[in-house]
């Protein structure tokens, strides 16, 4: 019987030759991921079981990017419990203020994971790396320590969903109008422990940020893992930058899915997920009605290089409505130079925007932007659950960065219309 | 292996940031964490439980966040137990690294109501509302999961060499 594509990397990373859906295997580890919040649980539980030393201080990422620069003085001791672990096992890639960026940016960015892979990450977004061809899913800290300790996971392979992609996205949307549109059809557990699978001739006219934006929120519909085919888009993002050789797998042509589901690109709008759930999505046109106090733009769904442009290609001259604070974070320090070297960082500026230094911060409610009671934000992360971003009678709309920058000069929730 | 107290009831697709809010999350103490446990959904949920009370919930319970902050707090609060119609994956499996009991069963979780007595029984997996006297059989866990529980947790059984066999 065929494999899908996730079932081939974790059955090569079983040493088996094949595996089928419901079988538990247990699976070699490419990087195991951890961050300021999950890491120092890991850490305890690590100690506590008695290990002295990682399985490969190559393979294990360490990234401070919940509350840093540390938000507080607890924030701080859970920083330095990370940095004191990371510096005795020489943990290669550990990235501290300065270095760091939102994890799901960086680690791609810097060709920490490549084609291939199978990796966890105590961090739900892990799904993020299946853009580059990888196998990669969210766990908790307590298998980030197993993982760390012995170089192993434990999976139950999961069955998958094809979404067969095909057309190509008009001008004012993006990756996550084609994530929030899918999460609308099949619901916030439309895929629960199983891999959605994005494929068909629609792929390649999606950037690597559309693929990224689109796997990270694999997660917001249940799922195990995303993941794209490897294609000359994906190999020329990872020439350069990959610290591994990639390995590309694809899927059987007798792969058996669950169920296929046909996206039509050029059919996708600009979509908004209401407060509470990301499955409630409505037309952004359809919206203009709801008035906003706060636009964020950033997250590790989109706060990269593009997702920049798009937000600077509509604020740059413009000035943000009154009363609404505009915040705009570049999810790594990479980033965040382009967009001073670019002059953009100036326009945000001048458009009554201000930018921060990388951080998750407004996203998970963490600081840098909390809402208080009553308050009303779009903002391009991914949930929108109650208290996400502040107080419990806080909402939160999701959407793209060219909805969010369109709605932040409105001051009232639009859609992207190109002059 | 088994739990006895009265029943809590919340609706589908409860989330990790409900159960635990991140804004609680510069710490990882569980005992002060617990305080929060449910704040954002139930602010007297803290206040009214006790050693051995079940959570009793509708489908994708846990979705969002890894944070394991969530099963555990719960736990350290004294739940006995969380019943729902489905949970999500990462906390499901965070939950079994943690010991923290929990059990699918869609039956169960439409049908008792808050503030019934219940009882599980782990071994068999058979769950009664004493209230009205109806149980309920819910899905067993596959063996290499009893393992983990049996053993206390992922890393213990890892000692053991009881997984990644």
């Amino acid at each position: 019987m065929g494999m899908t594509m996730s079932q081939k990397i974790l059955a090569a990373h079983a040493g088996l030759d094949s595996v089928a859906a419901g079988q538990l295997i247990s699976a070699k580890l490419d990087i195991v991921l951890g961050n300021d919040i999950t890491t120092p649980v890991a850490v305890n539980e690590f100690k506590k079981a008695g290990f002295d030393k990682v399985f490969d201080k190559d393979k294990v990422a360490i990234v401070l990017d919940h509350f840093v620069p540390n938000k507080d003085i607890k924030a701080a001791e859970q920083s330095k419990t990370c940095r004191e672990f990371a510096c005795s096992h020489c943990i290669s890639h550990f990235y501290d203020v300065g270095k760091m960026g939102i994890e799901h940016a960086l680690l791609p960015e810097q060709g920490v994971v490549t084609a291939g892979d199978c990796i966890i990450g105590a961090d739900s977004h892990t799904c993020t790396y299946g853009a580059l061809g990888a196998f990669s899913t969210g766990v908790g800290s307590t298998d980030m320590a197993a993982g760390m300790a012995t170089g192993m996971a434990w999976f139950k392979v999961p069955s998958a969903i094809k979404f067969n992609l095909t057309g190509k996205l008009p001008p004012n949307c993006s990756g996550k109008d084609v994530i929030l549109t899918i999460i609308g059809r099949i619901g916030v557990d439309g895929a629960l422990y199983k891999s959605m699978e994005f494929t068909g001739e629609g792929v390649r006219g999606l950037s690597m940020d559309d693929r990224l934006c689109i796997c990270n929120m694999a997660v917001e519909a249940g799922a195990k893992n995303g993941i794209f085919p490897v294609d000359d888009v994906t190999l020329a993002y990872l020439k350069g930058r990959s610290e591994r050789e990639p390995v590309v797998y694809e899927a059987d042509a007798d792969a058996v899915y669950e169920s296929v589901v046909d996206v039509d690109l050029s059919a996708v709008t600009p979509t908004v997920a209401c407060p509470h759930l990301p499955e409630n999505t409505r037309p952004a046109s359809e919206l203009h009605d709801i008035r906003v106090d706060q636009v964020v733009i950033g997250s590790c769904t989109n706060g990269r290089l593009e997702d920049m442009e798009a937000a600077w290609r509509i604020l740059k001259g413009k000035q943000v409505a009154k009363g609404l604070r505009c915040i705009i974070i570049p999810a790594t320090m990479q980033i965040l130079r382009e967009c001073v070297e670019r002059g953009w960082y100036t326009d945000f500026i001048d458009a009554g925007a201000v930018v921060s230094t990388p951080t998750c911060g407004p996203c998970l409610g963490g600081y840098m932007g909390i809402l208080a009671a009553g308050e009303r934000c779009i903002a391009t992360t991914n949930r929108n659950f109650v208290g996400r971003m502040g107080h419990v009678d806080s909402e939160v709309y999701l959407a793209s960065p060219q909805t969010a920058a369109a709605s932040a000069l409105a001051g009232y929730i639009t859609e992207y219309k190109e002059a | 292996m088994n739990t006895k107290g009265k029943a809590f009831r919340y609706p589908d697709n409860v989330d990790t940031d409900v159960i635990i809010p991140a804004r609680y999350l510069n710490t990882s103490d569980a005992r002060e964490l617990a305080l929060h446990c449910m704040e954002d959904i139930d602010r007297e949920f803290v206040k009214r439980v006790q050693p051995g009370d079940v959570i009793v919930a509708g489908w994708n319970f846990g979705c969002g966040s890894s944070r394991e902050h969530a099963p555990l707090v719960i736990k350290t609060c004294g739940t006995g137990c969380v019943i729902a119609k489905s949970f999500a994956r990462i906390f499901y499996r965070n939950a079994i690294n943690i010991g923290l009991p929990i059990l699918e069963c869609e039956q169960a979780a439409q049908e008792i109501e808050a503030g019934h007595e219940v009882t599980v029984d782990f071994d068999t997996g058979i769950i009664t509302d004493v209230t009205t006297g109806k149980s309920y059989q819910a899905q067993p866990f596959p063996p290499f999961i009893q393992n983990i529980i049996r053993s206390g947790g992922l890393l213990n059984s890892l000692r053991e060499g009881s997984a990644n066999d």
